[in-house]
């Protein structure tokens, strides 16, 4: 049954279940303008709903209830018992329906002209005098027809009772009971026909109705939310508890928290769920989307989905809407080509674009695919050079990806003319930033002629998501795992060697692939600046702890045209002015931890001591001035630049040594595609967190995404990857890293070398196969092979692996394995078929570039090749196996030589 | 009976200040609290109110005073904003007043800079000057702020 008709029917189920208690209490107060009104409606309602699912005896039936009920609420008609009755028998009969429709999908087949007639007739105003309806009705209905025989009040009883649930029964039954005395007098008893007609006809909807209807209640959003606030507090009171018992030896407080912690956990993931909705609800409308766009552009598209059932929390689902639809608008209207042009590049006219969900670590992934003509990289950078939106200079910079990813930009369109469709140019960029708005990813990739694919990465829940959390400056801090690609850790040589300086930039080899370091103590420190600025000093103790290098730097740089300016008498510099070595920051700093810290460094006794001679000397030169011996003082002054210089290399040299030689805690971290890694002072936990928006002055802060309270109950903030990123200008930097990575990535795949197996064929005989051809290494010992036939086999994963010795096969060599060794087996899969190939002993893995020196000089051999300064030969495996077992390979097709 | 209002008072640097009673959500002690690095200066930090994370404004910043002296505690004034709960630390909490209407005159045209836009009335009391903070502006960045802000970046 579809999403719709479910709906409809709980919704129905629903709306009938107030008809029977609307219905009996317009009986009692046959004025209400309000209860007739409502009844009105909710028929009226169902009627249209029917009619627009197509269960048109429904709509029919409930169409002659709306025309009575509009008599009534006109005034042209009054109620009375009679017509309540029929319209009780009408709820009854929609009742009917809908149980038919959950089963079946259809209204079903039971006739209900009865139940119209009769409806009709009572429309017209033609009441009949009770006594002469009622026994007419039984007699010519159906006993199987309950529904039908509801026409007139009495019978309508029997079938009323059966059908409805117990919920319902009641107020029916009153209703039925203050009908007029005659009524009952004049049907012989009730009971009897029920037991006949209801057994198979109305038990069975009974049991339905409440699979759809009584399984399923609707809550209201507000409340979900609140629940899951609600949720998210208990899990941070949870963390706390779990910070006590750490601290605590009490065995049953233990029990009780980890207790408290399994319902926590489980209560979560339940209150979670009910905020889940399958992907499915904002794909459905979509082929809709791509049908009508395809006819407009004259197209063919065919729409595949696959994961509909995916689940994600509602908000992300109504995040998600828009973009997607944009994307998949874009694709058919850009990414799919023309019939014709489809048919010219050989593909069918009938494009198809393929839209993927999964679940793949806490996030879902989706991916819109399509089998167009893929993006052309020339013409977006035309484009993108036409709107202004890049130079011809970074255009001819641009890496492949990084110009794929020019159509995020804003004002970005390749669209030959606006649309109706698309090419306003306010697109890609919205999808982008509405992705990344709720933590997510946007990922494309594209190639000419085959097709575009779209990878979005989306959290699963925005509440409550896993954080992993660091210190830096004895502040914790919590980052996403969305963003987390690995911890790196470099202790002590390592760390000394493991961070290389590009011109001042830091940076770490990762797997050879050069990683740039972000400290997030300095990223941080910018309050510092910001603090300068504003006039006022720094009082918060953690940020006393850092120095900032570069400001030492540069007050003791200015030191020396401050002196030149006193000397010439264009300034004074009072003597508490000047200070000593010990009040300046870079002394208070070093006096307070800096030796302390850094006491490994030996530079760092001499910075103290310079340090404090250049203070002394700052002070005499004053103190001369200020006395009036001018001449000595410019003598004292000639000193100052060699010393304040001393200073600041001596600083230069402690700044980098201090960032060489602590143990490194890199965090390595994804920013728009970006990989970089964020320096940290200690990589504390992970823990489920709950993410609380910063005030509304905080919001000028883009390192931070919020805020959230920790276990101990204070409070941490959670750093905003992307924004700490383009504050330390990752992004722009690695520019041109990705486009040497595409550098390299091209130079591989030109590369002529091959990745080789080399083994023994047995005798010494050294042979090779190219690795690619290889599916998998294995070891079998001798006592598991049986014999199919001739044919030796293991029984492998599940199938029977045919064996082939290679030995035999190659004529140069014999086996001579040892009977208990276990024997070495390559396999090779080729179209789901696998053999394997019995080798003496497998030897290594090299990449050669491989040149054939001597051609095949028997079977089975491909040629001879030199390899690590040896000659060996390369299997012709096709051959082997052919020889071996001619059903390999099927007759018809030809397989290429290896 | 004249028309009165009710007043929660406060001591910041020598100066008695005052903000509407009904703004007020609660006093409460010195919280340890989370420092935001790179946030504004006024910013002291953010504090957890039972579960709520409530940011703190160091109100002899906005107020462009002197710092607090060191080893001095200030004190949590939590009003109710716009924006949700704001903590304004405070040197020492004073008594709930309740001031006749008469005793009110606006700010003298002489006051400048900060004090001008935060301060929306002076209360002559008897043996000192009652000034009156225009909660919602003190809690906002001052104006401008984010003006200087962007040209940093």
């Amino acid at each position: 049954m579809d999403e719709i008709t479910k709906e409809f029917l709980v919704e129905s189920y629903e709306n009938i279940d107030r008809l029977d208690r609307d219905l009996v209490a317009l009986e009692k107060d046959p004025h209400s303008k309000e209860t007739l009104g409502s009844i009105f409606r909710t028929i009226h309602t169902l009627k249209g709903t029917s009619g627009f699912l197509g269960f048109g005896k429904l709509e029919a039936v409930a169409h002659v209830g709306e025309n009575l009920l509009s008599k009534l609420r006109d005034g042209v008609l009054t109620i009375n018992p009679e017509i309540t009755s029929a319209l009780l028998a009408t709820v009854d009969a929609v009742r009917f329906m809908l149980g038919q429709v959950e089963e079946t999908g259809q209204p079903g087949e039971k006739d209900f002209s009865e139940l119209v007639k009769l409806l009709t007739r009572l429309n017209e105003g033609k009441s009949l005098p009770p006594f002469e309806a009622i026994p007419a009705v039984p007699s010519a209905s159906n006993p199987a027809e309950p529904m039908a025989a509801a026409s007139a009040p009495a019978p309508a009883l029997a079938p009323t009772a059966e059908a409805a649930p117990a919920a319902v029964a009641p107020p029916l039954v009153p209703a039925q009971v203050s009908a007029p005395p005659a009524v009952k007098s004049s049907v012989p008893p009730p009971p009897p026909p029920a037991p006949e007609s209801a057994p198979a006809a109305s038990e069975p909807p009974e049991a339905r109705n409440s699979a759809v209807s009584d399984s399923t209640i609707r809550v209201d959003v507000g409340l979900l939310d609140k629940l899951m606030n609600l949720v998210g507090e208990l899990v941070l009171a949870r963390n706390q508890v779990l910070q006590f018992t750490t601290q605590r030896a009490d065995s049953a407080f233990l029990a009780t928290s980890q207790r408290l912690n399994l319902i926590t956990t489980e209560l979560q993931g339940s209150v979670m769920k009910t905020r889940m909705q399958p992907i499915g609800n904002v794909w459905g409308k979509l082929p809709r989307v791509v049908r009508d766009l395809a006819n407009a552009c004259g197209k063919q598209v065919r729409i595949e989905m696959e994961g509909k059932e995916t689940e994600l929390d509602k908000t992300i689902i109504e995040a998600i809407k828009d973009p997607l639809t944009h994307i998949v608008r874009n694709s058919a209207d850009h990414g799919i080509e023309r019939p014709e042009v489809r048919v010219a590049r050989g593909k069918p006219e009938e494009g198809c674009l393929k839209m993927r969900a999964y679940h793949e670590g806490g996030q879902v992934n989706i991916e819109i695919t399509d089998d167009g003509g893929g993006i052309d990289l020339e013409r977006v950078k035309q484009k993108a050079l036409q709107r202004g939106l890049l130079t011809p200079e970074q255009a001819s910079r641009m890496s492949d990806h990084e110009a794929l990813h020019l159509i995020f930009l804003p004002g970005f369109s390749t669209a030959e003319k606006i649309t109706n469709v698309s090419g306003r140019g306010v697109g890609m960029d919205v999808v982008k930033t509405n992705i990344e708005k709720i933590g997510g990813t946007v990922d494309l990739q594209s190639q000419p002629g085959v097709g575009t694919t779209l990878k979005i990465k989306i959290p699963l829940t925005l509440a409550i998501i896993p954080a992993l959390i660091v210190t830096s400056s004895g502040d914790r801090f919590a980052i996403p795992q969305v963003s987390l690609l690995e911890l790196v850790r470099l202790e002590g040589n390592q760390a000394k060697k493991g961070i290389e300086f590009i011109h001042g930039a830091p940076v770490h080899r990762l797997r050879g692939q050069l990683l740039p370091l972000v400290y997030l103590k300095r990223e941080l420190r910018g309050d510092a600046k910001s603090q300068k600025e504003t006039g006022t000093t720094s009082s918060s103790p953690a940020g006393a702890k850092l120095l900032d290098f570069e400001l030492a730097r540069d007050k003791h740089r200015k030191w020396f045209d401050r002196l030149r300016q006193h000397l010439d008498g264009k300034n004074t510099i009072s003597m508490e002015e000047a200070g000593s070595h010990e009040v300046c920051t870079l002394g208070k700093w070093l006096y307070a931890e800096g030796l302390e810290e850094f006491a490994h460094i030996p530079e760092i006794q001499v910075l103290e001591r310079k340090h404090a001679e250049f203070h002394a000397l700052v002070n005499k030169i004053i103190h001369l001035k200020v006395s009036g011996r001018a001449d000595e003082a410019e003598q004292a002054f000639k000193t100052v630049l060699t010393s304040s210089q001393e200073v600041i290399a001596l600083l230069t040299s402690v700044e980098q040594k201090a960032l060489q030689t602590e143990d490194v805690n890199i965090v390595v971290l994804q920013a728009d595609g970006h990989p970089f890694g964020l320096v940290v002072d200690e990589i504390n936990d992970t823990e489920e967190i709950v993410v609380k928006p910063l005030a509304k002055q905080l919001k000028g802060v883009t390192s931070f995404a919020g805020a959230t309270i920790m276990g101990d109950g204070r409070v941490a903030l959670i750093l905003d990857v992307l924004g700490l990123a383009q504050g330390a200008s990752v992004v722009a930097e690695v520019r041109d890293r990705s486009m040497m990575e595409t550098a390299a990535q091209a130079r591989k795949a030109a590369d002529p070398r091959q990745t080789l197996l080399l083994f023994d064929a047995g005798q010494g005989s050294r042979m090779a196969i190219p690795l690619s051809m290889v599916a998998r290494l294995e070891e079998f010992p001798k006592a598991s092979v049986e014999r199919s036939g001739a044919q030796e086999v293991v029984r492998y994963r599940g199938q029977i692996l045919p064996l082939i010795r290679v030995a035999k096969h190659v004529s140069a060599v014999t086996d001579v394995s040892k009977e208990n060794d276990p024997m070495q087996v390559v396999v090779y899969s080729e179209q789901g078929r696998s053999v394997g190939l019995v080798v003496g002993q497998i030897n290594d893995i090299v990449q050669e570039t491989i040149t054939v020196k001597r051609h095949a000089h028997s079977n089975g051999i491909f040629g001879s090749v030199v390899i690590q300064d040896k000659v060996t030969d390369l299997l012709d495996v096709q051959a082997v196996i052919r020889a071996a077992d001619p059903s390999f390979y099927p007759k018809t097709s030809t397989p290429a030589a290896a | 009976m004249t028309d009165s209002k009710q007043y929660s008072t406060f001591f910041l640097n020598g100066l008695f200040l005052g903000v509407e009673v009904l703004k007020v959500q609660e006093v409460i002690r010195y919280q340890e609290m989370t420092r935001v690095p790179l946030a504004p200066t006024m910013i002291q930090g953010l504090i957890n109110l039972r579960g709520q994370i409530v940011t703190a404004i160091d109100l002899r910043r906005r107020l462009e005073l002197p710092p607090r002296p060191e080893g001095q505690l200030p004190m949590n004034v939590v009003v109710r904003s716009e924006d949700g709960a704001v903590s304004l630390l405070v040197d020492e909490i004073g008594d709930v007043v309740e001031i006749q209407d008469e005793a009110y005159e606006r700010p003298p045209e002489t006051l400048k800079g900060v004090a001008r836009e935060l301060v929306t009335g002076v209360y002559k009391l008897k043996d000192r000057l009652l000034l009156i903070l225009d909660t919602e502006r003190t809690v906002s960045l001052p104006a401008g702020y984010n003006k200087s802000q962007l040209n940093r970046n």
